[in-house]
């Protein structure tokens, strides 16, 4: 699989190692501020909502609803060539944070803000493992 | 009495379908712009002693070092150096960070530059950032940057306010008729909204005629003290107000994708500053990377209320001859787009409050407001400027 997944993978950091480590165990893990109740997105080391410390992360459930995206009709780069029309969408975590992804879908079209989603997750090399999300409707 | 910063020079290079014409490497092209801008203040480059510098250039490896570098191929030793690189809104910034330096006394004559041969190189290389650190949420989902962010505000701020891609597709058509009366310009035969929404799909909502261009352009402003300006007997630009902001870089972290939050902060701050209404702005040039930039730019600007900048564009009204002049050199969509355009923002703005801008001058313009945006909806900066 990792000799053939030619796609842009990410460079993990300390930082970041805990939400690819739960990824691979098909857990959607972000973090959580223990001072103001929070969740956030990307991980970072202080909450971006009240600059506390005090964070842990939190297995979250997954789902969520489609806050915007947009249909690539143009690949972004060759080795996305093959997958136009491609959804990248903004998803709504009902948690609170919003974190960028693909939808799975078969029909591109009937994508649509508010959608209801569910995280699937995509095993693209035996080392990483990227949270994708399928409509409920579908 | 306190020292005032004007502006006092603004040049660039000539470009023939977007190309720099006669060629030129970056820093050769940021020499030529720099020299036009001098010798339209009045100056020469002995003069110089703040050099602000952004770019997309520089020699790899560790710290591009711009100013270090165009110093040196200047000939210069600047006593004032800033190099804010905030996206293409950065030349805005430069002149509000030219302002206080030379108020402040540590400069006396401050340059800020932009080149990109981008075009000519068929350099572009925006959508090629590593997934390292904030990259590594983004880059993966194969989102086509920039493109990708601004087509999620686009939808967004269709969802939330009815707004259409007939909407977008004004603005696109209106700047091409403003780049009809620009020699200078890349794109001037003139489109239609039929054009532009059959234009090649990119990221919906997004089609190829409602994004900029890409262009080679190098641009300068030269500014000084009023005092020095008036011992030079150059036109001076008075600056009115400033303002500045960033809110984001990855556009999963965008606090709000229907509103422009860095254009509101940076805009009030200018405006209080100015301390004018919208009534007194008579000309506007704003950043337009994408159609969808320029109509949240409206609306953050306060020109209109949050949702209502499709109606506000509606019927040709940012055209010639229509009630808010705006992107009067024909903007990023139809006149250049050399990687960070808001330079040329404000060398337009420069030849409009002076009224040397040909077939396109704007009657009456006497205070202008530009407007930059730079990385996806990320960073703005405001400047109110005026000729009296």
């Amino acid at each position: 699989m990792s000799d053939t997944y030619q796609k842009p993978q990410p460079v993990i950091d300390p930082g970041t190692k805990p939400f690819w480590d739960a990824a691979r165990e098909h857990r959607l893990s972000i973090p959580r501020c223990n001072s103001c109740g929070q969740h956030h997105f990307y991980p970072r080391e202080l909450c971006p909502h009240c600059h506390s410390d005090d964070l842990e992360w939190s297995d979250v459930s997954g789902k969520g609803e489609i806050y915007t995206f947009t249909i690539a009709r143009k690949p972004a780069g060759p080795v996305f060539a093959d997958d136009v029309p491609y959804v990248i969408a903004m998803i709504a975590l009902d948690e609170g944070p919003r974190m960028l992804t693909n939808i799975i879908t078969d029909d591109v079209e009937q994508v649509a803000i508010g959608d209801r989603v569910t995280v699937r997750y995509d095993d693209v090399t035996p080392e990483l493992t990227l949270p994708k999300f399928t409509l409920d409707k579908d | 009495m306190a020292r005032e910063a004007v502006i006092v020079g603004a040049g660039d290079v000539p470009l023939e379908d977007g190309k720099v014409v006669g060629g030129g490497s970056v820093l050769q092209v940021q020499a030529r712009a720099a020299k036009a801008a001098l010798d339209d203040a009045r100056l020469s480059m002995g003069d110089v002693d703040g050099l602000l510098v952004a770019g997309l250039w520089g020699v790899p490896g560790p710290g591009l070092l711009p100013s270090v570098t165009l110093g040196e191929y200047l000939g210069i030793a600047p006593r004032f150096a800033d190099t804010t690189n905030i996206g293409g809104s950065a030349f805005e910034a430069h002149v509000a960070h030219a302002a206080m330096a030379i108020e402040k006394g540590y400069c006396d004559v401050a340059l800020i530059v932009y080149g990109s041969t981008q075009r000519s190189e068929r350099s572009r290389t925006l959508g090629g950032r590593p997934s390292i650190l904030t990259m590594q949420f983004e880059n993966v989902w194969g989102i086509p940057q920039p493109v990708g962010g601004y087509a999620m505000a686009a939808r967004r701020h269709m969802h939330e306010f009815g707004t259409t891609e007939e909407q977008l597709a004004e603005i696109a058509v209106a700047t091409r008729k403003w780049a009809s009366l620009n020699p200078a310009a890349t794109k001037r035969d003139p489109i239609t909204i039929y054009d532009v929404m059959n234009s090649m799909p990119i990221a919906d909502p997004l089609k190829l005629l409602d994004c900029c261009l890409v262009t080679d352009g190098a641009g300068a402003i030269v500014m000084t003290t009023a005092d020095n300006a008036r011992a030079h007997g150059a036109k001076a630009i008075h600056l009115r107000g400033y303002g500045e902001a960033h809110t984001h870089w990855s556009i999963g972290t965008m606090p709000d994708l229907a509103r422009l939050t860095a254009a509101e902060i940076a805009s009030r701050h200018a405006f209080e500053m100015a301390g004018v209404s919208h009534d007194a702005i008579d000309l506007v040039e704003c950043y337009d990377s994408f159609t969808i930039t320029v109509l949240m730019t409206l609306e953050a600007l306060g020109f209109c209320k949050p949702g209502e900048g499709g109606a506000f564009v509606s019927g040709q009204r940012t055209a010639p001859g229509g009630a808010f002049p705006l992107n009067t050199n024909g903007g990023g969509l139809s006149y250049c787009h050399p990687g960070m355009y808001g330079m040329f923002l404000l060398i337009e703005a420069v030849r409009q409050l002076r009224g040397e801008a040909g077939e396109r001058q704007v009657d009456n313009v006497n205070t202008a407001l530009v407007h930059g945006t730079g990385g996806t909806l990320s960073s703005g900066a405001t400047v109110i400027l005026a000729n009296h």
